[in-house]
């Protein structure tokens, strides 16, 4: 007798939810939904200092001070753009309960695993194989969100996705406030009002070395800052 | 408590009760039971929208000459924004124009809050307290350890306050409640909850940023749509009657309007009064453009207005002189305050904060003031005790 798999039923209730949410309409609507919760907690106005949203491949450098700024860049990218733009975020975080992998999914986001780098598969060989010739990226080349006084230096992933990618243009990006809506080892936001700002697009020099890149890159960002 | 609440949220704004001769707000031994009267309330649908759109004759006379002059001043301001440079400061029609437009959203809303009811009115004053609270707290630095507070600030004691004003229509106690959560229990818990998180640097400065915040954003401009749901009469204690041949009452929403109308014709008048005559600068530090002059010649075309629009409110006309007179001075006392807020911190507009946002605080400072003291003059002296 041919036996049937045997599921308790909040395991089949638990297919079922998966079932809806994993459809196109679902995954359309909650992200819509969860874009504009963003985009209202943040209170986020977007600045395009020097430059405009564009689908050509770019990479989306910035500060980091807190767990929404992925999450809020992505949000205030043009409709258009966030199909073709991946979050680079760190899988031990976002694979951590349902609801975080539910996320990193919808939001179709790059996860790096930071515990067991390996050396024939960096993560930069990673992201330059995940973006192909049609995606764009976010990242935070500071590895780790800041305490929010002060901006910590570059790591070295930028100049190395700048050399074996010099056609991907690089967009300085400035978060202000936002690391007072959600602090880290928060979870609860607190809904201020946050301001980010993409300035114009840098790229490296063929005789630049890495030190003075990742510091003029940095600075780039600094600079939005007072804009 | 009252029983009869469907019945009078839907009267509430024309106080349209279906028979003149029970006041809207019967007691509860007395009327019918609450389904009953629910029904009642679904089947005059019909004749319902029309008897809320109604407000009272002489309010509806005020939103179209305010809607008038807000249409004129629409299209000067384009007019304006078209003459070439030498002959008009575009810095100022750029003001004017915004200043129009932020009168016109703030007549929309108002307006379509007034139609949909009391606890509609009642949430759309809460949301632009949560946008001024949430002006307010983006400007003020506050550190790691307020976070918690913030949230409370935000998500609980705001929408708890507004809930509790949205009920004081219907429950008297209600009032009782509103009135003290923020002053009492809210200003208690704020040190407290920053207390337990254990953050003691600038102790003091920093409760006081959130209190404060949460009384002028949250406090005071609640007292606003709380005019709403008083029990108005006359200060002689006679029924506030309009029209003697069908016993209809006035409106409480023409008395709102009355008020806003005032705090913000007091802005204007003591502009345009400074301008003119402005000699002596009351604080250069804080205003540079608020003079004496403005502040007392803005006072009197204030209670001219008032007195003159005596007609929609239940004050005498001599009454509505008074009442005009502390509209002007909370007002102008409202302004200062939050100029003086802004120049501490050092921003010029709370709408430059972050740009591409109106600055809801700075058009609310005046009402944010006034409200309160409006609200409790003309509780204790034209209104039976809810």
């Amino acid at each position: 007798m041919a036996t049937i798999p045997y599921f308790s039923v909040p395991r089949y209730l638990g297919i079922a939810v998966h079932c809806l949410a994993s459809t196109r309409l679902m995954r359309l609507s909650t992200v819509s939904f969860l874009a504009f919760m963003a985009k209202f907690l943040s209170g986020a106005t977007v600045r395009w200092h020097d430059c405009q949203p564009d689908t050509c491949q770019r990479v989306y450098f910035a500060n980091h001070t807190s767990h929404l700024d992925a999450l809020i860049i992505w949000c205030s990218l043009p409709r258009q753009l966030r199909e073709l733009t991946r979050p680079v975020a760190a899988k031990d975080y976002w694979t951590k309960g349902p609801v975080r992998r539910y996320l990193a999914e919808n939001f179709n986001a790059l996860l790096i695993d930071r515990e067991e780098i390996k050396v024939h598969q960096s993560p930069i060989d990673l992201m330059i194989k995940e973006v192909g010739s049609k995606y764009s990226l976010i990242v935070f080349p500071e590895g780790t969100r800041n305490t929010g006084e002060e901006m910590q230096e570059f790591k070295s992933g930028l100049y190395y996705l700048g050399k074996k990618r010099p056609d991907l243009e690089l967009m300085p990006t400035y978060l202000d406030n936002l690391n007072r809506v959600l602090p880290r080892g928060e979870f609860l936001p607190v809904p201020l009002l946050s301001c980010i700002t993409i300035g114009s697009p840098i790229w490296l020099d063929p005789n630049e070395n890495k030190h003075d890149f990742l510091r003029r890159a940095r600075d780039a960002v600094l600079k939005l800052k007072d804009l | 408590m009252n029983a009869a609440w469907p019945q009078t949220a839907f009267c509430l704004l024309g106080q349209a009760s279906p028979s003149p001769a029970s006041p809207a707000r019967a007691p509860a031994a007395n009327g019918p039971s609450a389904p009953e009267q629910a029904a009642d309330a679904v089947v005059q649908t019909a004749n319902d929208l029309a008897q809320r759109v109604k407000l009272d004759t002489r309010t509806l006379i005020l939103l179209g000459v305010v809607l008038l002059c807000l249409l004129v001043a629409l299209i000067v301001g384009r007019v304006l924004r078209r003459s070439p440079e030498t002959t008009t400061n575009p810095a100022v029609v750029r003001t004017f124009n915004n200043r129009v437009l932020a009168w016109c959203m703030m007549f929309g809303i108002l307006i379509a809050g007034l139609l949909m009811g009391y606890p509609a009115t009642v949430g759309l004053f809460g949301l632009v307290s949560f946008w001024a609270l949430r002006e307010y707290i983006t400007m003020t630095p506050t550190r790691r350890g307020d976070h918690r507070t913030l949230f409370w600030t935000f998500f609980i004691l705001l929408p708890g306050h507004y809930t509790l004003v949205a009920l004081g229509q219907w429950y008297s106690w209600a009032y009782e409640f509103y009135t003290t959560l923020i002053p009492v229990y809210a200003s208690l818990f704020i040190p407290a909850r920053i207390a337990i998180s254990g953050d003691p640097k600038r102790f003091l400065e920093r409760v006081a940023k959130i209190q404060a915040g949460l009384l002028i954003c949250v406090y005071a401009l609640s007292h606003a749509p709380a005019l709403l749901s008083l029990d108005l009469h006359r200060s002689s204690g006679q029924p506030w009657i309009v029209n003697a041949e069908n016993g209809d009452r006035g409106s409480n929403a023409g008395l709102l309007f009355y008020f806003i109308l005032l705090t913000q014709l007091n802005d204007v008048f003591g502009y345009l009064w400074g301008q003119l005559f402005g000699r002596h600068v009351i604080a250069p530090q804080i205003n540079a453009s608020r003079t004496w002059e403005g502040f007392v010649g803005g006072l009197l075309s204030t209670m001219l207005v008032g007195s003159l629009l005596w007609q929609v409110t239940p004050f005498q006309i001599q009454e509505a002189a008074c009442m005009a007179m502390a509209v002007a001075v909370a007002g102008f006392a409202g302004g200062m305050t939050m100029s003086a807020i802004k120049r501490d911190r050092g921003v010029s507009d709370y709408g430059t904060l972050v740009s591409g946002h109106a600055g809801v605080l700075d058009r609310i400072d005046s009402i944010c003031f006034a409200a309160p003291v409006f609200f409790h003059l003309t509780r204790y002296f034209f209104s039976a005790a809810v």
